[in-house]
C-alpha cells in the first residue's frame, strides 16, 4: 500500500499518445532511415564504421545604419547554421544534414526561414552498383541540362529527393539513372525529375595497348525530362519536357579539346515569358598547355534553356541545369564589383587565357621568375527576327523568335580584359598586380531599365612581405575608376597574419566618386579570424556595401549592413 | 517536438556507440569517390597510394587565392620535400564546369607538378566535410587521415612539413 498506481484511464492515455507517437514516425522517413541506421550498424559492429561530418554557423548582428540605407531588421540579427553528418560502413553510407535559418542573414532567400533535417540519404553499394534513396547531388556532363549542389554561402541548395542508381556494366563504362523532385527551400518542387546519363571512355573499353594510350578519348550522352502538370486557364503547356545532350573530349595532357551540345524541347516559362521556342546550349573547350606555359579558349552558345522543376519559378530556385558563366572570376572586391551572370534566355560567348611563367634567372624573370596572365571574355546577345509579321520578338504564347545559330548578336552584355602580374622580388617580398578593364551591361545582367553600360578601369596592387617565417603584413591597394553608376572608388586593406592559427584585418572602401556628396562614404570593416586545425572561428565588424556576391558561378545579392558578423566552422 | 528529440536521441547513443566501439583504434579512411583526372578519365580515390609514404590532400580552386598561394608555396619547396620524405602532394581542384578548363594550363603554366584530381559537382569535398577552402588533409603511409588544417597564410606550408616528419617518424601528432 501506500503507492499511488496510475488510473487505466490515465495508463491508456500515456500508452494511446506512445502509439499514436510511434505511429507517426514510422511514417516519417527519416525515422525509417534511423531504423535502417541502427539495424545496419549493429549488424556490422564488427566491422568499423566511421562518422564524419562538418559544422558552421554565421550570425550577424545589425544595427540600423540609414546613411548606407542599412534596412533596420526587427529580430537585429540573422543566423544561419548547419550540421552535416556522414555515417559510412563498408559498402553502406547515411548522412543527416540539419539547417537552420533563424531568420536567415540579410541577402539569402527569405524563403529559407526556418530549421530541420533538410536532407538525409542512405546509400549502399553492391559491386558495381551504387543506389542512393533520399536527397542526393548530381551532375552529368557539365551540367547543360542537369546539375544539381548546393552552395552554402548563397543558400542555394537545388538537390534531388528520390532514387539515383548508377552501374558500371564493364571497363570504361558508367551509367546513371535518377528520378525525383527537388528540393525547393523546406518543400520540394511540383514538378518530377528524370534522368539518365552514360559516360564511355574509350582508351579504357578497348583495354590492351589503348588503355595506356596518352590520347584518351571520352564521350558521353544524357536526357532528363521533367513532370509537371498544366493547370494554365490560357495556354496548353507541355507537361513533359525532355532534354538531351552530347559531349566529347580527347586529351593527350599538353592538349585537350572538349565539347557538349545541349537540347530542349518546347518549355514555356516565367522566365522565358512563356513562348514555345526549342532551347540549345553549346561548350566548345580548347586548351594546350606545357611546362611554364598555358593556353585555354572556351566559346558557347546558350538560347532559350531555363530548364527548372517547376515553370513559374524564377530567381535561384528549382534550377534543373547550370549553364557555366564564361568570364574571368574576380576574388579581389573592386574587380568583382561588375561580375556576369550567364543569361538563360540567350547569350553568346568566348574567352581565352594566356598564362605564362618567365623563367628564373632572367632578365624579366629575375631570381623567382615571373608570372603573367592575360585573359579576354566577351558575352553578346544572339541574333533574333521575328517568326513572321504579326508577332513581335518573344511573345507570349507563340515561337517567340528566330535565331541564326551562326550570327552574331548585337547587344554586348558583357566584355573584360584581365593583366594580372606575379612577382616575388626577394625571398621576404613579392606582389602580384592586376588591371581590368570591364564593360558591364547593367539593364540585362541586373534587369534595370535606362542605365545602360558600366565602362571600369580597375588597378590593384598586392604586397606581401614577410617578417618571419610565420608572419606576415599584406597590403592590398585597389582602384576603381568609372564615369557610371556609382562613380569611382578606392580601398585599401591591410592584414597580420601569424600563420598557421591567426589573422588580423581591417580595410576600407571609399565611394570618393559619388555625384552625391552625401553618397560618398567609407566602408570600413575589422575582421580577425583563429583556426586551429579544422575548427575556425572569425569575426568582422562594420560596413558592408551593397553588391553581388559570387561563388561558383551563382550570385547573390548582398544588401547593404552594418554590425557584428560571427562564423564558426568545423570539420570531423 | 517529440519526435525530434526522440529522433536526437536515437541517433545520439547509435553514433555514440559506433565512436565508442573505434576510439581505441579510431582511424579515419579516404571514401572512395569517383573524381576525374585532368585528362579527363575516371580516378577512384580508392587508388590513390603513395608507396608506404605520407600523402597531402589539398582542396583548391583556380579562383581561390590563398589555395593558389599555399600550392605556389609548397611548390618553391617541393623537390626538397620528396628527397627528404616521399611525401607526395595530390591537388584536388574543386572548379565547376566554369573554369575547369582552365585548371590544366593553371597548374602547367605554375610548373606544379602534383597529382591534379578535378572534383567538378564537389563530390570528394561533401564526402570528406570540406566546409571553406583551402582545406588540407595528411594521410599517413596507411592511406588514413590523420591531420586536417583549414585557410592558409604565409608561413602554413612549414607546419605541413612539421606533421609529415612527424608521421614519418613515428611521433604522436594527436595534439597538432
Amino acid at each position: 500500500m501506500g503507492k499511488i498506481y496510475p488510473t487505466n484511464r490515465k495508463i491508456s492515455g500515456t500508452t494511446g499518445l506512445c502509439l499514436f507517437n510511434f505511429y507517426e514516425m514510422i511514417k516519417s522517413r527519416l525515422f525509417v532511415l534511423i531504423v535502417f541506421l541502427v539495424s545496419v550498424s549493429h549488424q556490422s559492429f564488427a566491422q568499423k564504421g566511421e562518422i564524419h561530418g562538418s559544422f558552421q554557423t554565421d550570425a550577424q548582428y545589425y544595427r540600423e545604419d540609414s546613411v548606407i540605407g542599412a534596412p533596420d531588421v526587427p529580430e537585429q540579427s540573422g543566423i544561419d547554421g548547419f550540421l552535416n553528418l556522414i555515417y559510412t560502413n563498408k559498402d553502406f553510407e547515411a548522412g543527416i544534414r540539419y539547417e537552420l535559418y533563424l531568420p536567415p542573414v540579410q541577402g539569402k532567400d527569405p524563403r529559407l526561414e526556418g530549421h530541420g533535417f533538410a536532407n538525409r540519404y542512405v546509400k549502399y553499394t553492391v559491386k558495381e552498383l551504387e543506389m542512393t534513396a533520399g536527397s542526393f547531388y548530381e551532375q552529368f556532363g557539365n551540367g547543360l541540362i542537369l546539375r544539381t549542389y548546393e552552395e552554402w554561402n548563397l543558400g542555394y541548395d537545388n538537390a534531388f529527393d528520390g532514387f539515383r542508381v548508377k552501374y558500371k556494366p564493364s571497363r570504361g563504362v558508367a551509367i546513371k539513372a535518377l528520378y525525383g523532385r527537388q528540393r525547393y527551400f523546406w518543400d520540394w518542387s511540383p514538378g518530377i525529375v528524370r534522368g539518365a546519363d552514360a559516360e564511355f571512355s574509350l582508351n579504357e573499353m578497348i583495354g590492351g595497348k589503348f588503355y595506356d594510350n596518352p590520347n584518351k578519348i571520352i564521350f558521353g550522352a544524357s536526357a532528363v525530362s521533367k513532370f509537371q502538370d498544366d493547370r494554365d486557364p490560357v495556354y496548353k503547356l507541355p507537361e513533359n519536357v525532355a532534354s538531351f545532350a552530347g559531349r566529347a573530349g580527347i586529351s593527350n595532357g599538353k592538349i585537350s579539346l572538349n565539347g557538349e551540345y545541349a537540347y530542349k524541347i518546347n518549355d514555356p516559362s516565367a522566365v522565358n515569358n512563356l513562348i514555345y521556342k526549342n532551347g540549345e546550349a553549346l561548350i566548345l573547350n580548347a586548351a594546350y598547355s606545357r611546362k611554364g606555359l598555358g593556353v585555354m579558349l572556351s566559346a558557347k552558345r546558350i538560347d532559350n534553356m531555363n530548364f527548372r522543376s517547376d515553370r513559374t519559378a524564377t530567381g535561384n530556385a528549382l534550377m534543373i541545369n547550370y549553364l557555366p558563366t564564361i568570364t574571368m572570376q574576380h576574388s579581389y572586391s573592386l574587380a568583382a564589383m561588375y561580375p556576369y551572370a550567364t543569361q538563360p534566355n540567350g547569350e553568346m560567348g568566348v574567352q581565352g587565357q594566356v598564362m605564362y611563367t618567365i623563367k628564373k634567372n632572367t632578365p624579366l624573370g629575375g631570381k623567382y621568375g615571373t608570372k603573367i596572365s592575360l585573359h579576354y571574355a566577351i558575352a553578346t546577345s544572339i541574333e533574333r527576327q521575328q517568326v513572321n509579321d504579326t508577332i513581335a520578338i518573344g511573345q507570349a504564347g507563340t515561337d517567340g523568335y528566330r535565331s541564326d545559330f551562326f550570327a552574331l548578336g548585337d547587344e554586348k552584355y558583357f566584355e573584360d580584359f584581365n593583366v594580372q602580374i606575379s612577382k616575388k622580388f626577394h625571398k621576404d617580398f613579392k606582389a602580384s598586380f592586376l588591371y581590368t578593364y570591364i564593360n558591364y551591361n547593367i539593364d540585362v545582367i541586373e534587369g534595370h531599365v535606362g542605365e545602360g553600360m558600366v565602362y571600369a578601369h580597375v588597378g590593384i596592387g598586392d604586397f606581401t612581405y614577410k617578417l618571419s617565417a610565420k608572419k606576415a603584413i599584406r597590403l592590398e591597394l585597389q582602384h576603381l575608376y568609372t564615369e557610371q553608376d556609382e562613380k569611382s572608388w578606392a580601398m585599401a586593406l591591410a592584414e597580420f597574419s601569424i600563420s598557421p592559427k591567426w589573422f588580423f584585418a581591417i580595410g576600407d572602401q571609399y565611394n570618393y566618386g559619388n555625384e552625391i556628396k552625401a553618397k560618398q562614404l567609407h566602408y570600413y570593416t575589422a575582421s580577425m579570424g583563429f583556426t586551429k586545425g579544422t575548427n575556425r572561428i572569425s569575426l568582422t565588424y562594420g560596413r558592408q556595401r551593397e553588391g553581388i556576391i559570387c561563388v561558383g558561378g551563382v550570385c547573390r545579392n548582398v544588401p547593404a549592413s552594418n554590425g557584428i558578423a560571427i562564423t564558426i566552422s568545423s570539420s570531423f | 517536438m517529440k519526435k525530434t528529440i526522440f529522433l536526437l536521441f536515437v541517433l545520439s547513443v547509435t553514433f555514440s556507440s559506433v565512436i565508442a566501439q573505434d576510439d581505441e583504434n579510431k582511424v579515419r579512411t579516404l571514401p572512395a569517390v569517383d573524381v576525374k583526372a585532368l585528362d579527363g578519365s575516371t580516378f577512384n580515390t580508392s587508388n590513390l597510394e603513395n608507396d608506404g609514404k605520407p600523402i597531402i590532400l589539398s582542396f583548391w580552386a583556380t579562383w581561390c587565392k590563398p589555395c593558389v598561394k599555399e600550392l605556389t608555396s609548397i611548390h618553391e619547396v617541393y623537390a626538397d620535400w620528396q628527397t627528404e620524405t616521399g611525401v607526395k602532394l595530390v591537388a584536388v581542384s574543386i572548379d565547376n564546369s566554369r573554369s575547369t578548363a582552365s585548371v590544366a594550363p593553371l597548374v602547367n603554366s605554375n610548373l606544379w607538378d602534383y597529382l591534379v584530381l578535378l572534383d567538378p559537382n564537389n563530390d570528394l569535398k561533401r564526402a570528406m566535410g570540406v566546409n571553406m577552402i583551402p582545406h588540407t588533409f595528411i594521410l599517413n603511409g596507411k592511406g588514413e587521415i590523420v591531420w586536417e588544417h583549414t585557410s592558409f597564410s604565409e608561413g602554413g606550408e612549414l607546419e605541413l612539413i612539421d606533421i609529415v616528419r612527424k608521421i614519418i617518424n613515428g611521433e604522436d601528432i594527436s595534439d597538432e
